[in-house]
């Protein structure tokens, strides 16, 4: 699904990431931990392009989302993300009303069709769990949610444009312990539908969440195996080091 | 040790609340001098201060209006009937005139006798209108007759189409010509400057690289520095005469050129207000926007403008105040044509500079004076209402959704 070959990323004169190469299959859940600053979610944000964003950043090697390289010339952005949904650390739901932010990707692409976007916003608000809790509040405004539905209403606006791969950037990490143990629950029911990546500070989180899991530190890959592996017997003692707490 | 913070903080908290007060005070103080000053033109007689007009006391007439005075010695309304009375025609005498008629013998060394004579030509001339000094109004003579100096009326301020203040015998002061003077150059004005403002401030905040829009923000703010006087210069030097060329105009000076100049003076308020709201957009607003694969275009508009949009407003707000009260441009291109603007293209007078022009002029508690003082006024309902439904409508916008 995501092929990374060789990746060599640069903010300015630091490197951020250095040779990085990995692949992730299709509907597996995969975890990048790592300490902070090592570079994982700079990884992340690679397979939806948000780096663009930065001034001022460099980037050599290949990267690969359904076998098409998305930083060739003829790659549009918007179409990228359009199919790499993204969910944040803190929830950002825009201003506007429930159903608004969740209809929002779909009315950037340019669907007016009324019936097909209230179907579609039920339906995403159920995959994402929350729509017992705000079905009859659609047209409240999104901030007077609580965080974790908010996080859950910004899961369920990345799945509205039925996105393929669903890379999260830390999202419970805003959260209190129930919240966040509805989103685990949310991404295993997700798992069956889509190639989900995750960044996490949590171990157990990742442990719990994840089939695989990368470790990352100061911009290098250093093991990257099916998760139970990574937690019971890793192979590199850097990684035993992290997931013992002895640093990190 | 700490008692005496304690104390200093509290003196600090004092000493704050007291400022506070105290320039709210003078705020409210000025305004209400302005009312003060300004209302007391309707008590005012509309006839010049310490003159009369008078009648024969065979005419039926009791009153005229300011306006009827006025085209009567205009010679614009020529027949009591038009005025209510008899017909006749009019016969509109002015007190110099007395020394034409009458040698100075007959007018007595001291002009004691000059109220007599008065009283003569008003009794041989039935249809007369007479404007006279009121010490020398012939009171005891049976033959004359004074009419009542009527007060000026609201309805003739507000709806009066002249703004004649020094006329004599009566001084007109009609201000919807000033007002529409100044809507129409201050209308004008946004309407050139909103779009291009807002266009300029999204480029800056959105599209434009951090090298052009290092180079735009300070050349743009530095503009907000220049006098008024100076832009006021460049639009009496460059632009009105560029006007009446290319449009083929008798003049340059119109109120086209006032906008042209305000819409030039309002933007960079505008511009610096709107790109500062844009850019405390959060970004991840519009992470999550692009995120859902929407363009830098559709992030603009559908987001980032939305978000910004009290602060948008607030520019709108203050470049309307600064193109409404604006008074040494608009005083220099516009022309001042004190006359009800029917097009763009020909001179208007504004509110600010016709203050500013005529208040100089005008003796202190006179109708005149007070008239400008209640020009103010209208003035500062004005910027209040912009502010006011500014107001309104942003709580209305950040209320629901966007």
């Amino acid at each position: 699904m995501i092929q990374a070959k060789d990746i060599n990323f640069y903010y300015g004169d630091f490197q951020a990431l250095k040779n990085i190469s990995m692949e992730i299959a299709a509907h597996t859940v995969t975890a990048f931990i790592g300490p902070s600053g090592c570079g994982k979610s700079t990884f992340l944000r690679l397979f939806n392009r948000m780096n663009d964003l930065i001034d001022n950043v460099r980037l050599t090697g290949e990267c690969l989302v359904e076998g098409e390289n998305i930083y060739h010339k003829s790659v549009q952005v918007d179409e990228l993300r359009k199919k790499v949904g993204m969910v944040f650390q803190k929830p950002n739901p825009f201003p506007k009303s429930i159903f608004e932010n969740v209809a929002y990707g779909l009315r950037v692409n340019g669907i007016r069709d009324k019936k097909y976007i209230a179907r579609q916003v039920e339906e995403s608000l159920r995959a994402a769990a929350l729509w017992d809790e705000v079905k009859d509040k659609l047209k409240k405004s999104a901030f007077e949610l609580s965080g974790g539905q908010q996080q859950r209403l910004c899961i369920a606006r990345a799945l509205a444009i039925s996105p393929s791969i669903l890379l999260m950037d830390e999202p419970a990490s805003a959260l209190d312990p129930i919240s966040t143990s509805k989103i685990e629950e949310l991404i295993h029911s997700l798992k069956k539908d889509y190639t989900i990546v995750i960044v996490t500070h949590n171990m157990q989180q990742a442990a719990r969440v994840s089939d695989k899991t990368g470790f990352f530190m100061l911009g290098e890959l250093i093991e990257y195996d099916d998760t139970k592996k990574i937690f019971l017997k890793p192979e590199k003692e850097q990684t035993q080091n992290y997931i013992t707490g002895r640093f990190g | 040790m700490k008692r005496l913070r304690l104390i200093t903080e509290r003196l600090a908290e004092a000493a704050l609340a007291l400022s506070g007060s105290v320039s709210s005070l003078a705020i409210l103080l000025i305004i209400v001098f302005l009312f003060r000053e300004g209302l007391g033109l309707f008590g005012s007689s509309s006839v010049e201060k310490g003159y009369a007009l008078c009648v024969h006391s065979s005419n039926p007439v009791e009153q005229l209006t300011p306006q009827q005075v006025k085209q009567i010695f205009d010679r614009e309304l020529t027949d009591w009937r038009e005025a209510g009375g008899r017909q006749g025609e009019i016969v509109p005498f002015r007190f110099d005139e007395l020394f034409s008629l009458y040698s100075e013998e007959e007018l007595g060394e001291d002009g004691e006798l000059l109220a007599q004579r008065l009283g003569e030509v008003i009794a041989r001339t039935p249809d007369v209108i007479a404007f006279v000094p009121e010490e020398y109004l012939p009171r005891g003579n049976r033959a004359v007759k004074v009419l009542p100096a009527e007060k000026i009326s609201p309805s003739a301020f507000f709806g009066g189409r002249e703004w004649l203040p020094t006329a004599t015998p009566a001084p007109q002061f009609g201000v919807l010509p000033l007002i529409m003077g100044t809507v129409w150059v201050s209308l004008f004005a946004i309407l050139i400057a909103l779009p291009l403002g807002l266009g300029v401030a999204i480029y800056m905040s959105e599209l434009a690289g951090a090298r052009i829009r290092k180079l735009l923000k300070p050349t743009i703010e530095l503009l907000a520095g220049i006098p008024s006087v100076v832009y006021g210069f460049f639009g009496l030097a460059v632009l009105a005469p560029l006007i009446r060329e290319t449009l083929h105009l008798p003049v340059g000076e119109t109120a086209f050129a006032g906008s042209l100049i305000l819409a030039i003076m309002a933007l960079p308020t505008i511009i610096t207000i709107a790109e500062d709201a844009m850019r405390r957009t959060p970004l991840a607003m519009r992470e999550a926007s692009l995120a859902l694969g929407a363009t830098p275009w559709q992030t603009i508009y559908r987001v980032v403008v939305p978000c910004a949009s009290s602060g948008i407003m607030a520019a709108v707000v203050l470049g309307t105040g600064r193109a409404v009260g604006e008074t040494m441009a608009v005083l220099m291109v516009t022309g001042n044509a004190a006359v009800m603007p029917h097009s763009l293209f020909q001179p208007v007078r504004a509110i600010p500079a016709t203050i500013a022009a005529e208040l100089g002029e005008a003796p202190a508690g006179g109708a005149h004076y007070q008239s400008l003082f209640l020009l103010g006024c209208i003035l500062f309902a004005i910027t209040m209402l912009i502010s006011v439904s500014a107001e309104y409508i942003s709580g209305k916008n950040s209320g629901k959704e966007i």
